[in-house]
């Protein structure tokens, strides 16, 4: 039966879920599920796993910018259906793997990627900069302080060498967030790109009742800036600016609170965190630099300050060592030293706990 | 043809060797009026540095309370094409394979009644479909579940799109089925997936070992981490082999050269628990010792594998910093065998629920409810047994609160039996 817009229970489907996992699994993933025995990255971007029954599947891993149309994933079927009998995946950080299961298509495949312009980068494995997990930002969102696709392009063509290449001493994997709400993984990241806004909202006293339920404003508000106030006949709400954090919540709650502001807005840049269990255990990212302008369209700043901690890194880092563990090991003296970067009061914490990363010892280097 | 409205800075983001989101949109450009306008609004966001996106209003399909986020653009006198632009989150397959047919009919789904623009994916998994109007939301729905064999996403106060890693389907460390359990969950769980229950969101995230491709423990209300109890499977010819300079350390992970391999310096030395010893002909690892970091594996992943009884550890609570700070998911259940249909799992996760559902504030993420009535409330709800594995050291403060129950009399003192003994 065709859609009725007068009749929407007709026929109606519900809670039916997603298509289960394995209906589009090429056939050699699906005889070897649970009995594979090792793998191998072949180069940079080309892995080939193996089965106990000596099966094989190679994948091939390219970057892709996440925000894609429905004709770039048409032409990644193209290929797919070329050399993979239409096989294809996503990674969980915005990458496509061509799944080949016949050995004799993977360097056509290769090379056919190769051809086809800056589309399809191959890489993203082994001790890579792989491609960076991010949020919406302009495209999409409306508490941004920064775009997010812009940014993650501009990062990427400068870190272009990396993403290709295993010559790093363990992976990187940087993030985007846009606003502090962190869509995404950001914290706990080698290297997170934040969206910052440093001006709280301004009210607009005339369209508050009208278009905000206030109790709902205040109890959004994190940090409890935020009370109500009458403002002549008008029911309003007043902020305690020196309590904001800038969050933004009252302004998803309320849209006469905006806080976007292009010349208070900007990008701070965490370092040091990681989310795997190896060698070393989870790890927040810190404070590397508090506020660098928002640059649009390239952010030559923030491409220049990520490429200068990337560098130290791969200078100083040893063998398995993560950023955070390099930066554990030299210190964070040494690593403001060692990056260039300066060493500000935003660097040192004022918010709830803060005297847990104050240090409560004579050891340090000089 | 030319462009509807000039683009000077996002052309900028054309150079260079990284794909471009530009140069794909603008290839739209010509065939979709929403892809026009909405180039025209980021040349305008980048222009002015902030954002034309107003926050949403309700808008969705009939019975369900998520899987779709309102979007309207603040300059629709210039760009009425966009001036809806609503995201519709699709609930993505576990681990996100496809066919070439299922992805064919979802752009071209796409195409007609939205912009064609997507993300694959969101950050929480779904497929999104990026930009459409509400009057397109019911079509678009109903050819979902009955063309494509599709429903929605999460969003709000409900449980969230479930993801995992790729697990056994394609990784040797895999020491659970991340694929069936997301499905069985999801699947088990649609109620709270599509219609808004709890305080807040709600996620579960599940990787097949301690690597955590998908970053459970950072990421979700609920990690499930696979693990082993048992001992590394160690094959010491591979291990010769990767010594002798046979084979490639860290699966070339580090470059491909052999030969330059250092078992010691690389990976006994490197063992976080000093639990290894290699005596130039065996390698030896006292399990009891070991933490299960992963490394000696994955660097010699053709010699040591995981265990064969394996399960996973139960973590919860993380969360983003926003409120009391970030958190990362702490360890409830150190070990839980996970097999289908995964009773003993989800009795806990109904009693966590439960005690949420009826304890946690309104926009309180599980894990800050946790820090507020304490851990200790929290196992006790969830009937869990302290274990010295939950904490990284015990407390070092003299607070604690004890329990009446467990001290003789209770909270009552016998204040004349006290007289009896002292004088006022
Ligand atoms: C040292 C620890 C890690 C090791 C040894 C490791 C190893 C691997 C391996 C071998 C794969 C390929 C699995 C396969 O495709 O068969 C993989 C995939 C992946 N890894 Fe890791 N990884 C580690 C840490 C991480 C971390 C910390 C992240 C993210 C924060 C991450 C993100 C990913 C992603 C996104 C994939 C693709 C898997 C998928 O889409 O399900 N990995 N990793
Ligand atoms: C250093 C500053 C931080 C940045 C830039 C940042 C950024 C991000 C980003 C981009 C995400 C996207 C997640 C996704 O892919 O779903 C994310 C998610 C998350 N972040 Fe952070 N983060 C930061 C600090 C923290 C801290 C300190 C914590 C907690 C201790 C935290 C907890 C989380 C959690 C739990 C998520 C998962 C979101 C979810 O999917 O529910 N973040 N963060
Ligand atoms: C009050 C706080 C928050 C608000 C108002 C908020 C609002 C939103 C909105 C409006 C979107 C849709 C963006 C778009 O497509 O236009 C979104 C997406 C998302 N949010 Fe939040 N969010 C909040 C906190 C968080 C937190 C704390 C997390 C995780 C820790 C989170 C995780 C996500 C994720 C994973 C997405 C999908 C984003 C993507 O794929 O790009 N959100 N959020
Ligand atoms: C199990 C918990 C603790 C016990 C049993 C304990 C016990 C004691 C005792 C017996 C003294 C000597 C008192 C005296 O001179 O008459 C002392 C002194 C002191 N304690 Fe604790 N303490 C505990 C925890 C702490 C903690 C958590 C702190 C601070 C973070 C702390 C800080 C001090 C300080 C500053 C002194 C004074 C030292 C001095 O002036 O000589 N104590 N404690
Ligand atoms: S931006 Fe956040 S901290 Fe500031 S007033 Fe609004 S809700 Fe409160
Ligand atoms: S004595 Fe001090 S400086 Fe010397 S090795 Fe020990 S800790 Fe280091
Ligand atoms: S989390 Fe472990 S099992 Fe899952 S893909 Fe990563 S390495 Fe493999
Ligand atoms: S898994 Fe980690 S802790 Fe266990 S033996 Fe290997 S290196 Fe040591």
């Amino acid at each position: 039966m065709a859609f009725d817009p007068n009749n929407l229970m007709q026929d109606r489907i519900t809670d039916i879920g997603p298509p289960k996992y394995d209906k589009f699994f090429p056939p050699v993933i699906k005889e070897n599920f649970g009995k594979w025995k090792y793998h191998e990255i072949l180069e940079p971007g080309v892995l080939v796993h193996v089965a106990e029954s000596g099966a094989e599947i190679y994948s091939v891993r390219i970057g892709s910018a996440r925000l894609i149309s429905v004709d770039l994933i048409r032409e990644m079927c193209d290929i797919a259906d070329k050399y993979c009998d239409g096989y294809l995946r996503w990674t969980t950080r915005n990458n496509v793997e061509f799944l080949v299961s016949d050995k004799s298509k993977l360097q056509p495949l290769i090379d056919d990627l190769r051809s086809r312009g800056n589309w399809f980068p191959i890489g993203g494995t082994g001790n890579s900069i792989t491609n960076i997990v991010h949020t919406q930002g302009w495209a999409h969102c409306h508490t941004p302080a920064i775009d997010a696709s812009g940014v993650v392009k501009s990062v990427m063509d400068e870190l272009f060498e990396y993403f290709g290449s295993h010559k790093l001493p363990a992976q990187v994997r940087i993030a985007l967030a846009c606003c502090l709400n962190m869509c995404g993984a950001v914290h706990c990241s080698d290297i997170a790109i934040l969206g910052v806004h440093r001006k709280p909202p301004f009210i607009e006293h005339d369209r508050v009742q009208n278009v905000c339920e206030i109790p709902l404003v205040i109890a959004a508000c994190p940090t409890a800036a935020i009370k109500p106030k009458k403002v002549g006949e008008l029911k309003s709400i007043e902020i305690n600016n020196n309590r904001c954090m800038f969050c933004g919540n009252c302004y998803t709650m309320c849209p006469a609170l905006p806080l976007a502001d292009g010349e208070g807005d900007g990008i701070a840049i965490w370092v040091g965190g990681k989310v795997s269990n190896v060698l070393s255990v989870p790890m927040f990212s810190k404070l590397a630099v508090p506020y660098i302008p928002n640059e649009p369209p390239r952010w030559p700043t923030a491409v220049n300050t990520v490429k200068k901690i990337v560098e130290a890194y791969a200078a100083g880092g040893r063998r398995y060592e993560r950023v955070g563990d390099w930066i554990n090991r030299i210190g964070w003296e040494r690593f403001f030293e060692k990056t260039g970067l300066e060493f500000r009061h935003e660097h040192i914490d004022d918010y709830r706990l803060a005297m847990m990363t104050w240090r409560t010892t004579t050891q340090f280097k000089f | 043809m030319a462009q509807k409205h000039a683009t000077p800075m996002l052309d900028e983001l054309e150079k260079g060797p990284w794909p471009s989101f530009v140069t794909d949109v603008k290839r739209m450009a010509p065939k979709s009026k929403m892809c026009e306008d909405w180039l025209g609004l980021m040349e305008m966001s980048y222009r002015d540095k902030e954002g034309h996106w107003k926050h949403g209003g309700i808008v969705g399909v009939l019975g369900y309370g998520g899987g779709v986020i309102g979007r309207y653009c603040d300059r629709p006198d210039l760009f009425p094409n966009v001036a809806h632009f609503h995201t519709v989150r699709v609930n993505q397959p576990a681990s996100k394979y496809y066919n070439t047919q299922i992805l064919r009919q979802m752009c071209d789904l796409f195409e007609r009644r939205g912009s064609g623009l997507t993300n694959m994916h969101g950050s929480t998994g779904d497929i999104v479909l990026l930009g459409t109007t509400t009057d397109e939301l019911e079509p678009i729905f109903y050819e979902l579940t009955h063309d494509l064999g599709m429903d929605l996403g999460g969003s709000g106060s409900n449980m969230r799109t479930p993801e995992g890693c790729l697990g056994m389907s394609r990784c040797e460390w895999s020491c659970v089925d991340t694929q069936d359990i997301i499905y069985d969950l999801t699947m088990e769980y649609q109620d709270a997936l599509h219609r808004p229950m709890f305080p807040y969101k709600f996620k579960f995230k599940a990787s097949g070992c301690p690597c955590d491709c998908v970053a459970a423990i950072a990421r979700s209300d609920c990690s499930i981490i696979g693990t082993w109890r048992d001992n590394i499977r160690i094959d010491q010819e591979a291990v010769r082999a990767y010594v002798g300079g046979e084979l490639v350390p860290h699966a070339g992970a580090g470059g491909r050269e052999k030969g330059s391999f250092d078992i010691k310096a690389e990976v006994v030395d490197l063992c976080p628990t000093r639990c290894m010893e290699w005596d130039g002909k065996t390698l030896k690892i006292w399990d009891e010792d070991c933490t299960r970091c992963m490394h000696c594996i994955r660097v010699m992943p053709r010699a040591l594998r995981p265990g064969l009884d394996t399960g996973a550890t139960i973590l919860v609570g993380a969360k983003a910093p926003i409120l009391e700070g970030a958190q990362l998911s702490s360890v409830v259940i150190p070990f839980i065998k996970m097999e289908p249909p995964y009773g003993e799992f989800k009795e806990f996760v109904e009693k966590m629920w439960d005690y949420w559902m009826e304890h946690g504030k309104n926009r309180e993420r599980l894990g800050e409810m946790i820090q507020r009535v304490s851990l200790r409330e929290f196992l006790k709800a969830c009937d869990l047994t302290p274990d010295p594995r939950m904490i990284n050291t015990p407390r070092f403060n003299p607070y604690i609160f004890y329990d009446p129950a467990e001290v003789p009399g209770g909270w009552e003192h016998d204040g004349v039996a006290f007289r009896q003994r002292h004088q006022a």
